[in-house]
């Protein structure tokens, strides 16, 4: 019998120049930090990466102060145009220096380079481009606190906590509309993945944007907590865990501080026994095991027709053997390492928990690397609505698979969660698709596909899911006055 | 022809399969539509994804022996001759005359009255001569007509039959006369000693357009015992493209779950390059499985693709890039 | 002849389509600005709000399933009922507000013309704030508003309805259904407000009304893990409520928040007869994003 096993195909790093110790960035310059400088590292070795610097509050002030200088005398009254400009720039500049930005992010947060490669970087250049295009249309966009035609004005300085997950991207969904609506930002990336972000300083400097409208400082939860608690913040933009976005709504409450959440999610994945089944699988997959389901949005409970269960089954447990585990730098890598320590640390407890709950445990045959942090793509069946693996993000490539029996029960158990973020439908039936996606809870419907994204479409969920839109017309709400008042 | 040479009564066992105790196309209907559908855009995603599959060193020496030992070296011009069959039966013999080291194509493929020039020209080779059939392309003739084809190439020296499907019965809803001529040109297969060529089923997926019906006739193909399913006759485009023969690999891959038998697979008509061939390498390997990274179960239907094969052959070979003066070629245009 | 003895209205809550009195037994009494005895009002107590919002939850799927013509129709009718019982609307404005007949009579019909105003908003709605994206593939991807869910509403102090059908109708306009905090001191026009609603077509349950102390039932309802949204314009004037706790109550489910207006930690009650813009209802709206792929 022939064996055709892919040799390494490694994607080479030699794009990326790594500076051994990165400041943060401030008022357009790279400065040092107060704090205790903390080591990234490479998830998928374990070797450290480069020292980066740590934001104290003082840091943060700075860092505010410096937004708050480039708003008043800079930002805030440049015109549409000019702003979108920049913004054109900056997207031109991602594209040109893609391949070293997917290098980063690779090594950074351990993601497969053909995700970060044909996704991440590519879709955070479009975000970019896409709000540019904004910029000096704002008054067209019809929104809340633009009657009669008026220009929505900015709402200043505006704090923004963004997680490991998509480092790049999360900044382009946070940065470009920011930036389009004339505010000015103080961005905080997560402390596991935080290089991609200092990379993109530079460009800032490569675009000549005016300094102080971009500050990015470094830190860990006490640098998110001080932007959150700064007084000259104006608006706080969050995506992470609904844990801390309550603590960052609690935080602000009483004030005139605004804010948008995008958190956690426990997606169900809904499919009839009439899907069109070899792309369902596919859209499975897809939806749990892409980016080693470090996705808010991931498809983490499968709702299968029992009338389909065990073929179902059958068929994904024999394309998830095809699944490519290992080195994220290699081009033919599907499912990456796992972010980092802790994070391994709770997929692996809550696969735990699976077991010890009753559900049935399957893995495909892999090897796992030696060093680093990896878990192999991981289903469990019979699992019931009162398990915890269907109840809690578990943030990691682990599937829990439920059934059904009529749409109206599918439906039923899709909204059985405190979350809202987002579902899957998988029917050839189109009156059934848009009843589903009718009585869905969720900010994002799938229907006969997963995890997509556009900077046109609006993301973001329903209920402990968070609130606000990100990304489209909708987007831009979040960083215009409501009342259209003056800043 | 008697039964006996006949592995299996495809009518039987569609009766079998379908649970019906009289085929009918009503039965058939039901049958394949009650296949799941394909989403398109869902299936292209997967080909897309397949397509980024970076196949390097030994794993690409390995594909591109693999796919020039998979090669249906094919001329099917109304200004086809004796000579040009013969320099491209002579090319299969010895396709890189640098390098004797280079893997033969699985056949040539001719128009059925070639067979008997490319047969003598192969000798006692392995590579085998297959004859199009059937009025091919477009197979608008009558089943006797079609039977005679088939007849006359087997007579000739055929190993293998390739015919078409009667695309116009298929897309007016007639599964039952498009069974029963393939069932009948099987039968037509078996030589008078009892021995049989083997069948390659054209299904002119161009010319059934969605992905449901290339499902759905696949399906019918293989009830009807086609020991291969192939796209295309490469005269209509689209020909082979990766999504369609994805779905074609889906087929024969649940069909053996379903009976445990095994169907070839033969994509034909556009692919060019040493990049398409292996990408329909990989296809085949993560879809069906590696059990059809073997000629026996999987072709090219192509023509062009070899010298560029070659071409990357060389490549590896020297460590230079080559050219192709570098290539022999026994059938340039005359155009 | 005698002069007719007159028949007094009780004044009761209204939840899920009926008119009990508190489960608490309580009532308050209610007093013109002038100083008058008006009436007694039920004193609603948590229990009351917790009943209000299961009956309000339970109202919904029906009513955020009707079709948007549908919606607009049932809340054009309940102006319809305000038109006709406009006078005793104006009587309780008047006595409860301090105002003038004429003064009064002015903010009635502001509040009807308000109403009307909403109720030809359900069928727009998805229209001007929803919309097809033109995203770079193969899919049909189009966004449309949706209500949030269950929505408390702690309605103004001082504009007893003009105020409270300004805070009510984009809540409900949507598709939201509703457990009110009425004006403490002026829950009368409230009740009757109550009224229309029950001889109108809007089925039980989408609006809930409960009457008392604001700092005693806000808490609970701010707190109330299955309401979906706040909106904390009662607060305003309200004695003993801190719209800045009640956020952070309302943190712990994630509730959507709509602020009192004012600057800072203050709280003031808006101009009720300034031209209202799409705010309030976006504010109870989530934005749901659909998508399909588009092919053979």
């Amino acid at each position: 019998m022939p064996t055709f096993d892919y040799a390494p195909a490694p994607e080479s790093r030699a794009v990326v120049q790594l500076q051994p110790a990165y400041g943060l960035f401030i008022g357009g310059e790279f400065v040092d930090g107060s704090g205790e400088a903390f080591t990234t590292v490479n998830p998928a070795t374990e070797e450290p990466l480069a020292e980066v610097a740590e934001a104290t509050t003082a840091d943060v002030d700075r860092a505010v102060k410096a937004a708050r200088a480039a708003y008043r005398g800079v930002w805030g009254r440049m015109s549409g145009a000019d702003r979108g400009k920049y913004l054109f720039r900056i997207a031109r500049i991602l594209q040109e220096r893609s391949r070293e930005f997917a290098v980063l992010e690779t090594l950074d947060n351990g993601k497969p380079i053909k995700e970060s490669r044909d996704v991440d970087v590519p879709l955070a250049a479009a975000h970019f481009f896409y709000h540019a295009g904004w910029a000096d249309k704002l008054e067209y966009a019809g929104l809340s606190g633009a009657r009669d035609g008026a220009r929505p004005r900015p709402i200043g300085v505006v704090g923004q906590v963004i997680p490991w997950n998509f480092p790049m991207l999360m900044l382009a969904w946070k940065v470009a509309p920011a930036l389009a609506c004339g505010n000015t930002v103080v961005l905080k990336p997560a402390e596991t993945t935080p290089l991609t972000a200092l990379l993109f300083a530079q460009v800032c400097q490569q675009a000549d944007l005016p300094p102080g409208v971009v500050n990015i400082v470094t830190g860990a939860g006490g640098t998110g907590q001080a932007i959150v608690e700064h007084p000259g913040v104006d608006k706080i933009a969050f995506t992470g865990s609904t844990e801390v976005g309550k603590l960052i709504a609690r935080g602000i409450a009483g004030t005139r501080k605004r804010a948008t959440l995008e958190l956690g999610g426990k997606a169900a994945n809904i499919v009839f026994e009439d899907a069109a089944i070899d792309q369902a699988v596919e859209g499975i997959v897809n939806g749990i095991f892409f980016n080693q389901g470090h996705v808010c949005c991931a498809g983490s409970r499968l709702l299968v027709q029992e009338s389909i269960h065990d073929d179902l089954v059958r068929r994904l447990k024999r394309r998830l053997a095809q699944v490519r585990v290992g080195d994220p730098m290699d081009k033919n890598t599907d499912l990456g390492a796992i972010n980092s320590s802790v994070q391994l640390a709770r997929v692996q407890e809550m696969a735990g928990v699976g077991e010890a709950e009753g559900a049935q445990r399957w893995a495909p045959e892999c090897a796992l690397p030696s060093r680093g942090f990896w878990f192999p793509p991981t289903l469990f069946t019979g699992v019931s609505q009162s398990h915890r693996i269907a109840q809690e993000e578990i943030f990691g490539p682990v599937l829990s698979v439920l059934t059904f029996r009529t749409p109206a029960e599918a439906v039923a158990k899709a909204n059985n969660t405190p979350y809202g973020l987002s579902a899957g439908v998988w029917t050839e039936k189109g009156s059934r698709i848009l009843w589903m996606a009718d009585q869905l809870r969720a900010g994002v419907v799938w229907a006969n596909t997963f995890n997509q994204f556009d900077p046109t479409s609006p993301f973001g969920g329903f209920k402990e899911s968070g609130y606000g839109r990100e990304g489209g017309r909708h987007g831009l709400e979040a960083y215009v006055r409501p009342d259209g008042s003056a800043a | 022809m008697s039964a006996q040479h006949v592995d299996v009564d495809a009518t039987r066992r569609a009766r079998d399969l379908l649970g019906v105790s009289r085929l009918t196309n009503l039965a058939l209907t039901r049958w394949t539509h009650g296949l799941p559908g394909v989403d398109q855009v869902g299936l292209e995603a997967r080909a897309g994804a397949l397509g980024t599959r970076s196949i390097k060193a030994a794993s690409k020496a390995w594909a591109i022996d693999t796919a020039i030992s998979m090669i249906d070296l094919t001329t099917l011009e109304g200004a086809d001759t004796a000579g040009k069959v013969r320099g491209l039966a002579t090319r299969a013999l010895n396709p890189d005359p640098s390098d004797p080291s280079t893997p033969s194509p699985a056949a040539v493929c001719v128009y059925g009255d070639m067979v008997a020039t490319a047969r003598e020209t192969l000798g006692d080779s392995a590579i085998r001569v297959a004859a199009v059939a059937t009025a091919f392309p477009s197979g608008r003739a009558s089943m006797p007509v079609k039977l005679l084809d088939t007849r006359d190439a087997l007579a000739a020296g055929a190993d293998e039959i390739d015919m078409v499907i009667d695309r116009g019965a298929f897309l007016a809803g007639r599964y039952l006369e498009v069974f029963d001529q393939v069932r009948a040109v099987k039968d037509a297969c078996t030589r008078a000693d009892g021995s049989r060529a083997r069948l390659k089923v054209i299904m002119e997926t161009g010319e059934l357009v969605t992905h449901d019906n290339v499902r759905r006739a696949s399906w019918l193909c293989m009830l009807a015992g086609a020991d291969f399913i192939k796209t295309s006759t490469g005269k209509i485009s689209p020909a082979a493209t990766l999504p369609v023969t994805l779905v074609m690999l889906e087929a024969v891959r649940d069909w053996r779950e379903l009976t445990g038998e095994m169907v070839g697979v033969k994509p034909a008509g556009g692919i060019r390059t040493t990049k398409d061939a292996v990408t329909f390498l990989v296809a085949v390997h993560e879809v069906a499985g590696p059990d059809w990274l073997d000629n026996h179960w999987f072709r090219f239907g192509a023509s062009s693709l070899l010298g560029d094969l070659i071409l990357q052959r060389q490549r590896i070979r020297i460590g230079a890039y080559s050219g192709p003066d570098y290539v022999a070629e026994d059938a340039p245009s005359i155009y | 002849m005698s002069p007719r003895v007159e028949v007094r209205k009780t004044y009761k809550l209204f939840i899920g389509g009926a008119f009990p009195r508190s489960e608490s037994g309580r009532s308050y009494a209610v007093h013109a600005a002038a100083g008058a005895f008006l009436a007694n009002a039920a004193l609603g107590s948590r229990k009351d709000a917790r009943n209000a919002v299961v009956a309000a939850r339970a109202a919904f799927p029906r009513w955020s399933g009707a079709t948007a013509y549908n919606r607009g129709q049932v809340l054009y009718r309940v102006a319809e009922v305000m038109e006709g019982r406009a006078e005793q609307l104006v009587a309780e404005v008047a006595a409860g507000e301090g105002l003038t007949a004429a003064r009064a009579k002015a903010v009635v019909d502001a509040a009807i013309d308000r109403w009307v105003w909403y109720a030809g908003w359900p069928d727009k709605l998805a229209q001007v704030l929803g919309g097809v994206n033109p995203v770079a593939g193969p899919f049909f991807d189009i966004s449309v508003p949706e209500p949030t869910g269950v929505v408390a509403v702690l309605a103004p102090q001082d504009s007893s309805l003009l105020g409270l059908v300004s805070v009510l109708a984009p809540v409900i306009v949507s598709g939201n259904t509703a457990v009110v905090v009425a004006s403490e001191a002026r829950p009368l026009s409230a009740i009757t407000l109550a009224e229309c609603l029950a001889t109108s077509d809007v089925p039980g349950g989408v609006v809930n009304i409960v009457t008392g102390r604001t700092a005693e039932i806000a808490p609970w309802l701010a707190s109330h893990r299955d309401i979906n949204a706040i909106d904390l314009a009662g607060a305003a004037g309200s004695p003993g409520v801190s719209w800045a706790e009640l956020e952070r109550a309302a943190a712990d489910n994630l509730k959507r928040v709509l602020r009192p207006a004012g600057q800072g930690a203050d709280a003031s009650e808006p101009d009720w007869l300034t031209a209202p813009g799409v705010e309030r209802m976006t504010a109870f709206l989530e934005t749901k994003t659909v998508w399909h792929p588009k092919g053979r």
